[in-house]
């Protein structure tokens, strides 16, 4: 696959969402918590807590929706700054009851708008990579379809990220890129080679440690085994003491 | 002089810089007499302009200044060292014509990179600094970049200074592809562990702030300023009018916009901003002196 066919692929409708993952890997035991606790509820972001293994977790995703209606309810995955800020809230939440943190990535990016620009859009990602940086609880954080920018590395300052073999994520839309250096975005293709966006890319980079295999029809098997390496990765990883933890997130970031 | 070489020299640096033949066989460009002031089209001597600290002398507009004209405003005369200056980018991803762009950059800026690190003194007391450079790829955020403002940071921890950091960036370097989005977490990682120390942080927003340094260490300073009309944002006007196909409020993102939505500690003159500086870092500075007396009573 070219790294064209890997930005159709990581955008395609029928592609799962975070909802998707959420609902097949924690299945009942999900519990859903709404709201920033400063201006309001964003759709883009789904968060809660629930059980892994017997164990709790707290669960974050950006969510695209998974058909048009759903799609519009979300705003396409796209987060105004109550999203992250919500995200953070969990995250906070997550450190205080010690259970690990889990992300699903999957946004073309941090929304462009009034509103997201009134209220602090720059800011609320800000704070989430600080903050992030030094939770003293495990995160985990897995791109399952597209990795926008800023929008995405909000919920990606995380231990370890993993991708979907096709999934993307880059500094810069392909369209958008394309059109910065050649005036043209229908150069879509050629831009996706030059941004090094794919998860084989990503890997050789050193900026994510596992590429998940997709099988051609998603089945339950994805999941089952998603479940039992998120599993397996936070045993470890909640054995491991807070400043150990926060000392080598921050080398993982560091060497770039 | 005819009336194109003012036009020309009207022009920031950063436009010549795709002119890159013009730009290789004259990398300086003239001091000029008159300069007209884009805004209210005023024209003054270049003198007056340089004594009222390049601000127009009858709009207020804060005309984009080199890094090394805002040190120099800036800190106490002799006292700024520099650090890491050798420091210069490579094309890590091979992206195409980056090569090229970072020396014509190189040329035009007379800097190796889009921001300057050192320490130096400011009204007496000792800080960290770091001036991003408009000049310099429109001070977008390539991994150099990101790395001098890093270590900047881990030196002040370590040195239990204050850091003081001038932005000014189209946002992250594209060109770096995922590498300069790292250096968001890398730098606001540094911030973090500054600001658990206990130390303080001051960040001033100058014309423009926009992308990806809004969205890590502009917005993580203790104290944010910001220069009069400065725009400063997540997302550029630009792409806003495009993804909401609507024409934006004429002041929208400016400086005075965000101290009105609360994201803005002050809004500062640039004649200003010295002393300014000077006094916020007195006031922090004090309270580091009793914790050391505090220390010797122990
Ligand atoms: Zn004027």
């Amino acid at each position: 696959m070219s790294a064209y066919d890997c930005v159709i692929a990581a955008r395609a409708n029928d592609r799962p969402t975070s909802i998707d993952y959420i609902t097949r890997i924690f299945g009942d035991s999900f519990f859903e918590l709404h709201g920033d606790r400063r201006f309001s509820d964003d759709k883009a972001v789904v968060g809660g807590i629930a059980e892994l293994n017997g164990e709790p977790i707290t669960v974050i995703g950006l969510e695209k929706g998974r058909n048009l209606k759903e799609r519009m309810y979300r705003n396409f995955g796209s987060s105004h700054p109550e999203g992250y800020r919500k995200a953070l809230r969990l995250m906070k939440q997550a450190e205080k009851f010690k259970r690990p943190v889990i992300c699903f990535v999957d946004t073309s990016g941090a929304y462009c708008g009034i509103g997201a620009e009134e209220r602090g859009q720059g800011q609320a990602i800000a704070e989430n990579l600080m903050e992030m940086m030094t939770l003293r609880t495990p995160i985990l954080s897995i791109f399952i379809g597209e990795g926008g920018s800023g929008g995405a590395l909000a919920l990606a300052v995380s231990d370890e990220v993993w991708m979907l073999e096709n999934a993307i994520y880059s500094v810069i839309s392909p369209e958008g890129c394309a059109s910065i250096l050649w005036k043209d975005s229908s150069k879509t293709a050629e831009a996706s080679e030059c941004l090094k966006l794919t998860s084989q890319d990503l890997f050789k980079l050193g900026v994510i440690e596992r590429i998940i295999r997709e099988p051609k029809d998603v089945d339950s098997k994805l999941f089952d085994s998603l479940k039992n390496l998120i599993a397996s990765t936070f045993e470890k990883k909640m054995a491991i003491a807070p400043e150990k933890l926060i000392e080598s997130r921050y080398n993982r970031f560091r060497k770039f | 002089m005819n009336t194109k070489d003012i036009f020309n020299f009207l022009k920031p640096k950063n436009e010549l810089e795709n002119q890159g033949e013009f730009a290789q066989n004259h990398p300086y460009i003239p001091e000029e007499l008159w300069v007209k002031c884009p805004v209210c089209k005023n024209v003054i001597l270049s003198s007056d302009l340089v004594d009222n600290h390049k601000v127009c002398t009858k709009c207020n507009y804060h005309f984009r200044i080199a890094a090394r004209q805002r040190i120099e405003m800036t800190v106490d005369e002799g006292t700024f060292s520099e650090t890491d200056a050798d420091m210069s980018s490579k094309n890590i991803i091979d992206f195409p014509d980056y090569t090229r762009k970072l020396k014509n950059a190189k040329i035009n800026s007379g800097e190796n990179e889009s921001v300057i690190t050192g320490t130096a003194k400011i009204g007496g007391t000792d800080t960290v600094i770091a001036v991003m450079n408009s000049q310099f790829m429109m001070g977008s955020m390539g991994t150099v970049t990101g790395e001098k403002i890093t270590r900047a940071f881990e030196y002040a921890t370590e040195h239990k200074l204050p850091i003081v950091i001038f932005t000014v960036s189209g946002g992250a370097r594209m060109q770096e592809g995922i590498m300069s989005l790292m250096q968001m977490a890398k730098t606001s990682g540094a911030a973090k562990l500054h600001s658990d120390a206990g130390l303080l942080y001051i960040t001033v927003l100058t014309d423009p702030t926009t992308g990806g340094v809004t969205a890590s260490f502009a917005m993580e300073g203790d104290i944010i300023l910001a220069e009069p009309h400065a725009l400063i944002g997540f997302a550029g006007p630009r792409v806003i009018e495009q993804t909401i196909r609507q024409k934006l409020p004429k002041d929208f993102q400016s400086a005075e916009f965000l101290l009105e939505k609360g994201f803005v500690d002050a809004v500062v003159q640039r004649k200003d901003m010295k002393q300014t500086l000077a006094k916020l870092l007195k006031l922090h500075c004090k309270a580091k002196k009793e914790e050391v007396n505090e220390d010797e009573r122990v």
